[in-house]
């Protein structure tokens, strides 16, 4: 156990800030939540006050129906239990963040979920220096490197084009990767038409409330099936081989997420056109952070932490690696 | 060496035999010589490169790779060479150095000793992005596992030059790989490949299934359909080779059969082994399985297993081609044939004297020998042609038997059926009352009774088991099954062959199910 920032506390349902009697991404209810982003293993409902950007709360509030909580733009900062906090863009999802706090001159930075690349659909991360840096490490080992977004995006719009007798069924999940497969189809210049599994609607409006521009979105539900033909849809990645996908006309199966990147997975889905996106940082990139904060000690959430953890002793700096639960390391 | 990595790539991900066919031939199409020869032939597993080992790829990672890096790694992917191919640092000249096409590949891989190999691949590897790494290394260490058998080689070539998959059965097997004249030959740059005194495979003739059809028995002449492997056997006088229906040489698991053939001539035949408790007579296929699968054979299993061939059938008698002639003049040449092969390993199969059609049915179901599995018509004037053509063969098994069984387990089928769960595993009662898993099938049932089914399973899983549900157990299937034999790995202890659904009893409770014991009485 570290001397360092004895003011924090690692639990496995979530970490603990004493001061002010606080927990970071509590996987149980507690009475006060700073809260990094939407998806259900960060956030879950039934606390009695949540901190969190203005679009994680949005989400929160789509989710789970909760409205009370405070939103903290990015930049801000407020004082609790004499501990400054402030929330800063992680470039994960929509309004994720990573959390700075200060206490006795100690800094330390829990980053929640953090990816390195562009992203249409949310702010880039923001390297901030700590003392304490606590990572995940869900792509944490070196065969995991994300190969370039935009090449994707080509691989799935030849696919369309060498289809035009069936359809491209992209499976994403609700939360950030099927907004952000459409954002990145906007942004390669592609102007159709995408079509939505009712499962993604709610989210991707919400998007456009907040200003995320997804250009013309469609319901399956409300398309013929012939009008569907040589166009792109996007499911839950569950809706891919369910009875869901009997509407469809011949789908061409894909799926938009990191895990791809491994063979086996993307067979163990059936899936056929493998989309090597993610909304996590590669190997090659949570090493990258970790020099670029350059912290006197690295702290390890989920993920592969071992690996991880041990790229650090191997490079002479200080890590461990936290027992968290609950985290679903296979949403991405 | 690009082309062939987006080709394996491709290959992985398409499950349709039509989509890997289409793919392969493309392929074909627009690849140089001799990278296309190599790439067909390694596809088709024709390709081995014995100084070339598993252990040398991961003595190469570890070079570049932290240990326990690669380990956490390799426990996480699941397959060496993938895991190598995705930790390979990249190079960072990246594309500035020349990536050598499979035909360099294949050559310096064949001339490499053990102690270089390493070094080899890793300099290949350094110029190599991590899906060209991945195919090197599943071309340098063999088992692409990518679905496609030799047949299906053949037939995506076939498909490329627009030529009959016959035509390239007839000579495949006296070619060898990068099989340059072949692609000449398809491109039409050159003669057929000339074969004189190579020992080679030809296309079976198959047969139909007969289902509700009455034939003239004096149209159709009738004999066994033993139930063994169907063999070719090809002597040339210097050299014998054994064919599967396949056309896969299987002389190495045979040599007593092989070395047992003298004559010059292409004979077609049944290959069985002779079962003490049948007093020398043939025994069922579960015995011939022991022989099956082996590159090399103990004098052990040689002594015990002893297989002989019962021949159906004559293409060539020394060096005439009888194949246009019709089965009359072809079984009386076999007749004549026969007497001069050594009579241990060889003999013909008889002709079964039925009156009439009704007759033949007769004799069909007195047939109790185990190696039986129901009777062959065969027109008596056809000649002998490759592939089912109508009219002219038929096969008409024996009434199946038949077990009622409890669903167990389901899964979800590919293709078209992948949301369907519609492949079962189902168990009959011990004499405890549990229920031992007996069988698996994933056939039978109407598109309706596959709904049906499917529907019952959401709606009674107990527990997933990754991909597999259990179900109450209260569903009642009627199976069909050809023959069920003894088996060790099977905690029922016995192995159903062909196992398919014949009716779904939902009038049936499960606890009227067959028992362990019943279907044990079935052995044979």
């Amino acid at each position: 156990m570290t001397n360092a920032a004895h003011w924090i506390e690692p639990h496995p349902h979530g970490i603990y800030i004493k001061p002010a009697d606080a927990w970071i991404d509590p996987s149980r209810a507690v009475s006060r939540a700073l809260v990094t982003h939407g998806h259900a293993d960060h956030a879950r409902g039934g606390h009695e006050k949540v901190w969190a950007t203005p679009e994680t709360l949005a989400i929160m509030g789509l989710r789970y129906g909760t409205n009370s909580g405070c939103a903290v733009p990015y930049g801000d900062g407020f004082e609790l239990g004499g501990v400054k906090i402030s929330y800063h863009s992680a470039g994960h999802v929509l309004g994720s963040a990573q959390i700075l706090m200060e206490y006795q001159g100690e800094r330390v930075v829990a980053t929640g979920d953090y990816k390195r690349r562009t992203d249409p659909t949310c702010a880039p991360f923001e390297v901030i220096s700590c003392d304490i840096f606590i990572t995940e490490a869900t792509f944490g080992l070196p065969v995991f490197k994300h190969p370039d977004t935009a090449d994707e995006i080509q691989k799935l719009l030849s696919a369309k084009e060498a289809n035009s007798d069936r359809c491209i069924l992209v499976g994403a999940y609700a939360l950030g990767k099927a907004q952000r497969v459409i954002g990145e189809l906007r942004k390669a210049g592609y102007d159709d038409p995408i079509f939505l599994h009712g499962a993604l609607e709610k989210m991707c409006h919400l998007y456009q409330e907040l200003g995320v521009d997804l250009g013309d979105i469609r319901p399956v539900m409300d398309t013929e099936k012939e009008a569907m033909l040589g166009q792109i849809i996007l499911a839950p990645p569950s809706a891919l081989n369910d009875r869901w996908s009997r509407r469809l006309p011949d789908p061409v199966t894909a799926m938009a997420s990191g895990w791809m990147r491994v063979r086996q997975r993307a067979r163990q889905r059936n899936v056929e056109l493998p989309l090597i996106m993610s909304d996590h940082a590669d190997w090659d990139e949570l090493t990258q952070t970790i020099k670029d904060v350059s912290p006197s000690e690295t702290w390890v959430t989920h993920g592969r932490e071992d690996a991880l953890v041990h790229w650090c002793a191997l490079n002479q700096m200080k890590a461990r690696a936290l027992e968290m639960v609950g985290r679903e390391e296979e949403d991405d | 060496m690009r082309a062939f990595s987006d080709l394996l790539d491709n290959l992985i991900y398409t499950r349709s035999r039509n989509g890997k066919l289409r793919l392969i031939s493309d392929y074909l199409k627009q690849a140089s010589d001799p990278d296309r020869g190599w790439v067909l032939a390694a596809l088709t597993g024709q390709l081995d490169f014995p100084t070339v080992k598993a252990s040398a790829m991961r003595n190469m990672a570890m070079e570049r790779v932290d240990e326990t890096l690669f380990k956490l790694s390799r426990d996480f992917v699941g397959d060496t060479a993938e895991t190598v191919a995705l930790i390979w640092p990249d190079n960072p000249k990246g594309e500035s150095t020349e990536m050598p096409s499979v035909g360099q590949i294949v050559d310096e891989l064949a001339a490499v000793s053990r102690f270089d190999a390493p070094k080899l691949l890793a300099n290949f590897m350094d110029c190599m992005g991590s899906n060209e790494r991945y195919a090197l290394l599943k071309l340098a260490t063999g088992g692409m596992r990518v679905g496609v058998s030799a047949r299906l080689g053949k037939t995506a070539f076939a498909l490329a030059f627009d030529m009959a998959v016959e035509e390239i059965e007839e000579v495949w097997h006296a070619l060898e790989p990068p099989y340059m004249e072949l692609f000449a030959w398809g491109e039409g740059k050159a003669d057929r490949p000339d074969l004189t005194g190579v020992p080679f495979f030809r296309p079976f003739m198959l047969a139909h299934p007969l289902e509700d059809k009455k034939l003239d028995m004096t149209d159709y002449v009738a004999e066994w359909k033993w139930d063994g492997i169907r063999i070719q056997i090809v002597g040339t006088g210097q050299e014998t080779k054994l064919f599967s229906r396949g056309g896969d040489d299987i002389t190495p698991a045979f040599p007593d059969v092989a070395d047992a053939f003298k004559s010059i001539g292409v004979v077609d035949g049944e290959l069985l082994v002779r079962g003490e408790f049948q007093g020398g007579e043939a025994a069922s296929f579960n015995a011939l399985q022991q022989r099956l699968g082996r590159k090399k054979v103990s004098a052990k299993i040689l002594t015990e297993y002893p297989a002989f061939v019962r021949l159906y059938d004559i293409l060539f008698d020394d060096e005439t081609d009888l194949r246009e002639q019709s089965w009359t003049y072809r079984r009386a040449k076999l007749e004549s044939f026969v007497p001069k092969l050594d009579a241990e390993r060889f003999d013909i199969s008889s002709i079964l004297e039925a009156r009439d059609f009704n007759h033949l049915n007769e004799i069909r179901d007195g047939a109790r020998d185990a190696a039986i599995e129901g009777v062959m018509l065969k027109l008596r004037d056809s000649p002998y042609i490759s592939g089912r053509k109508t009219g002219l063969w038929y096969k008409w098994k024996r009434d199946p038997l038949v077990a009622d069984c409890v669903m167990m387990y389901a899964q979800r089928g590919s293709g078209k059926r992948s949301s369907f769960y519609s492949d079962y595993t189902f168990g009959c009662w011990t004499e405890g009352g549990e229920l031992y898993p007996v069988g698996k099938a994933y056939s039978g049932f109407t598109n309706a009774e596959l709904k049906m089914l499917d529907r019952f399973v959401r709606q009674n899983t107990l527990n997933r088991f990754g991909p597999v549900r259990e179900v109450e157990k209260t569903m009642v299937l009627e199976v069909a099954f050809d023959s069920i034999h003894q088996s060790k790995r099977h905690k029922s202890g016995v192995a159903m062959r062909f196992p398919r659904i014949s009716r779904i009893r939902t009038d049936k409770p499960a606890a009227e199910a067959d028992r362990v014991a019943t279907l044990k009485k079935m052995i044979t």
